[in-house]
């Protein structure tokens, strides 16, 4: 038996793009235990947030993470709305639908550019990033700016998709669904590619089952399941859409990388076409319920109640609970990103690995720290952070210290 | 006969001098018609030099756990014996300057001393990264030596069967009678065989595209490299260079050193303008081989695991050098 080692990965590596610390035992080559511990990019929006009204929040939200920031607006926007009982006008719907596209596509994009520089095939990254620039291009077009783009207000949308924007949407669907075919070619009929992907980090249907996966991963694994098709909201449900599986390309499901790739392809065009269909039926009507957001703050400031929304982020299904209670700020939030899920389906994922295909496996849940990132737990000053075990010790000592007070007391 | 005892040295010092010149030119030539494939701007040609020059000027950072003198010398080695390996090859198309000193055999274990050198200096570093890519680089070495091996026994058997008068392991020999010379066709696809093996030991040796394992960036962080900064690091990426310039003059050397000066000397062109002729016919040939052997491989593949990469050299490489060989041997039977 040879001896096993270990190896840190993170929370600083070239094979990541944010912070997270990856613990691995290895033999050789081979992988024989992982263990993860994220908490290296936690900010404490959240706590923020509960410090300012919901209007305020919003801009908050979309700084939780630099991709997903349409994401996280739409389902912020959403639980507020659905705690106060606000209706957002169709055609605001539509808009917002057309965003939170653009944001899949361009996140998808990336993603293909970067598993490709996880496996040294750094043309193929270069590709994704030129054609990752049309999509900012366009959403910088209609929004006015490339990444946190401003877009939703509390009841509507703020910026208007007018006639004369269709013609541009249009080339650029075009272009993105030449830039499918080129990324499909290249990732199915690759043979170094193939050789890097197929049957690297296979997540059984069963586990991912088990593990909770969301988004692609899931789906990779043949989990039939798409916030956008089981619980359709925004535009969704006027266009009809189908989760995508890796089994309409290839005919079968394994569960490995290249079935996780081939998802996100398909999702490029799924896309594509549900933002064509969006531009076609666009009804007419306002933008927002309420012009005015001295109204709407007031509103917001006397309501009360619960919202809980769920968005197909293109990560997976994201998660925002928000409660009002009659008061000027937000009384509580909390955001529940994908990558919660489908980090846990990772140390599953390495069984069998090799030391080459982590950076593989890692990228393909497509991590998202930020996102991740609600909670992280430090005593004191000394930079020693706590788990379970810590917090059930603190739980009793401090159920100790409560008893002691009691008996004082008799 | 004093300044002819001299002038061997020189010439030594001044072909050195060239050497990392072109190599680091190479390397930055390479880095920028990928970038161009790539539909990128890339660094300028010169990068490389700067690169050298910042290097030179950093602090020289030996960790803790590391083996100090080893971790120092390694770079020192790897550029010492890729130096050396320089004045046993044709470089600029001219007869080596040692040929009398060594022949193809002493070559062929100079070539394996850079790689050595650098898994020693990964393994001395302590660092759990660079013992796997020293690890893994050792492994490559054991893959692509056989596939060079039969390549040389090859070329080496043709030659001296065609000439058992000269010696057989010479480079001069070589160039006197190149090997695509003295083929028929079916010999000559054998010796294209023959390049292709040699081209894909290129990009292995040089640590380049779908064979850079032992410093896989996103795996290993730069894996044998990743402790090396500073004065250290600058010797290997001068290594780097000077292996660059070898091992493409080994090419060249071994399966095409056809030269102009021969046919300028037909047409009575004879002295510096025939060498003139020959040192720029060295050089396009030296670019052809850079760019196809290197950029394009770079570029058109992924980076291949070290059990995949070791079998490919093993089953598809070696046996494509085989058959190399097969065929030259076939064609000397006809």
């Amino acid at each position: 038996m040879h001896d096993a080692y270990k190896m840190f990965l993170g929370p600083v590596h070239p094979a990541l793009e944010e912070p997270i610390f990856f613990d691995f035992k290895i033999v050789g080559e081979k992988v024989i235990a992982t263990n993860l511990k994220p908490g290296n990019a936690h900010r404490g929006i959240e706590a923020l947030g509960m410090k300012r009204n919901p209007i305020q929040v919003l801009y908050l939200s979309e700084r939780i993470c630099g991709i997903c920031s349409v994401s996280h607006a739409s389902t912020f926007s959403r639980a507020v709305e659905a705690a106060a009982g606000i209706e957002v006008p169709e055609r605001a719907d539509y808009i917002r639908t057309i965003f939170c596209e653009l944001e899949r596509l361009h996140s998808h994009i990336l993603w293909a550019g970067l598993l490709a520089h996880e496996i040294g095939f750094h043309s193929v990254l270069h590709y994704g990033m030129k054609v990752r620039e049309d999509v900012m291009d366009l959403l910088e077009y209609l929004s006015g700016n490339r990444v946190n783009y401003g877009v939703y207000v509390i009841g509507g949308v703020r910026r208007d998709i007018p006639k004369e924007k269709h013609e541009k949407i249009r080339q650029s669907i075009k272009y993105y669904n030449a830039a499918f075919e080129k990324f499909k070619d290249v990732f199915l009929n690759d043979k170094t590619i193939r050789m890097r992907t197929e049957g690297v980090g296979v997540l059984t249907k069963n586990d991912a089952l088990k593990l909770c996966a969301v988004g692609p991963t899931a789906r990779g694994s043949g989990l039939n399941k798409d916030t956008r098709q089981d619980w359709s909201y925004l535009a969704y449900g006027d266009i009809g859409v189908k989760a995508q599986l890796p089994s309409q390309v290839t005919g079968k499901i394994n569960g490995d990388v290249l079935d996780r790739t081939i998802v996100r392809l398909l999702e490029i065009k799924q896309s594509a076409e549900i933002i064509e269909r969006c531009i076609d039926q666009m009804p007419k009507g306002s933008l927002v319920s309420e012009p005015k957001a001295a109204v709407i703050l007031s509103r917001l400031k006397n309501a009360e109640g619960e919202g809980i929304a769920r968005t197909e982020a293109p990560r997976g299904e994201l998660h925002h609970y928000v409660r009002l209670a009659k008061k000027e700020v937000v009384d509580t939030w909390k955001a529940k990103a994908p990558t919660y899920n489908n980090l846990m389906a990772v140390p599953v994922m390495m069984k069998d690995a090799q030391i080459a295909d982590i950076p593989v496996i890692i990228c393909s849940i497509d991590p998202c720290i930020a996102c991740l990132d609600r909670v992280s737990i430090i005593e004191g000053n000394s930079g020693k952070s706590m788990n379970k075990y810590d917090l059930h010790e603190l739980c009793l000592r401090k159920s100790e210290m409560f008893g002691k007070i009691e008996r004082g007391h008799q | 006969m004093l300044s002819e005892i001299m002038m061997i040295p020189m010439i030594a010092a001044l072909m050195l001098l060239l050497a990392i010149i072109v190599g680091l030119f190479f390397l930055g030539l390479d880095r920028k018609i990928a970038a161009r494939f790539q539909s990128r701007i890339g660094p300028p040609i010169v990068q490389p030099f700067r690169d050298l020059v910042k290097l030179l000027a950093k602090e020289t950072i030996v960790p803790d756990n590391a083996i100090g003198w080893l971790f120092n010398l390694a770079p020192v080695i790897a550029l010492a014996s890729a130096l050396l390996l320089i004045l046993y090859l044709p470089f600029l198309g001219v007869a080596p300057i040692l040929s009398g000193y060594g022949d193809l055999i002493l070559v062929l274990y100079l070539l394996m001393l850079p790689a050595l050198a650098i898994a020693i200096g990964g393994f001395a570093s302590g660092n759990n990264y660079a013992t796997v890519g020293a690890q893994r680089k050792l492994i490559m070495m054991l893959s692509y030596e056989f596939p060079l091996a039969v390549l040389v026994m090859a070329v080496v058997w043709k030659t001296s069967s065609m000439f058992p008068d000269l010696q057989g392991f010479t480079f001069s020999t070589f160039m006197q009678h190149p090997v695509l010379t003295l083929v028929g066709p079916v010999g000559g696809f054998g010796v294209v065989l023959l390049i292709v093996t040699i081209l894909i030991a290129l990009c292995a040796e040089l640590i380049k595209g779908p064979f850079d394992n032992p410093e896989a960036d996103t795996e290993l962080a730069g894996g044998v490299l990743v402790d090396y900064s500073g004065r250290n690091l600058a010797l290997f990426l001068l290594s780097d260079a000077v292996k660059l310039c070898a091992f493409i003059t080994l090419v060249i050397g071994l399966l095409l050193p056809c030269s102009l000066g021969d046919m300028f000397s037909s047409f009575m062109y004879t002295g510096w303008l025939a060498i003139a002729a020959n040192v720029v016919f060295f050089f396009v040939k030296f670019t052809v081989i850079a760019i196809l052997g290197l950029t394009f491989v770079r570029v058109a593949f992924a980076r291949l695991k070290i059990n995949q990469a070791t079998k490919f050299f093993w089953l598809v490489s070696a046996g494509i050098s085989l058959l190399g060989l097969l065929l030259i041997s076939l064609d000397s039977m006809m």
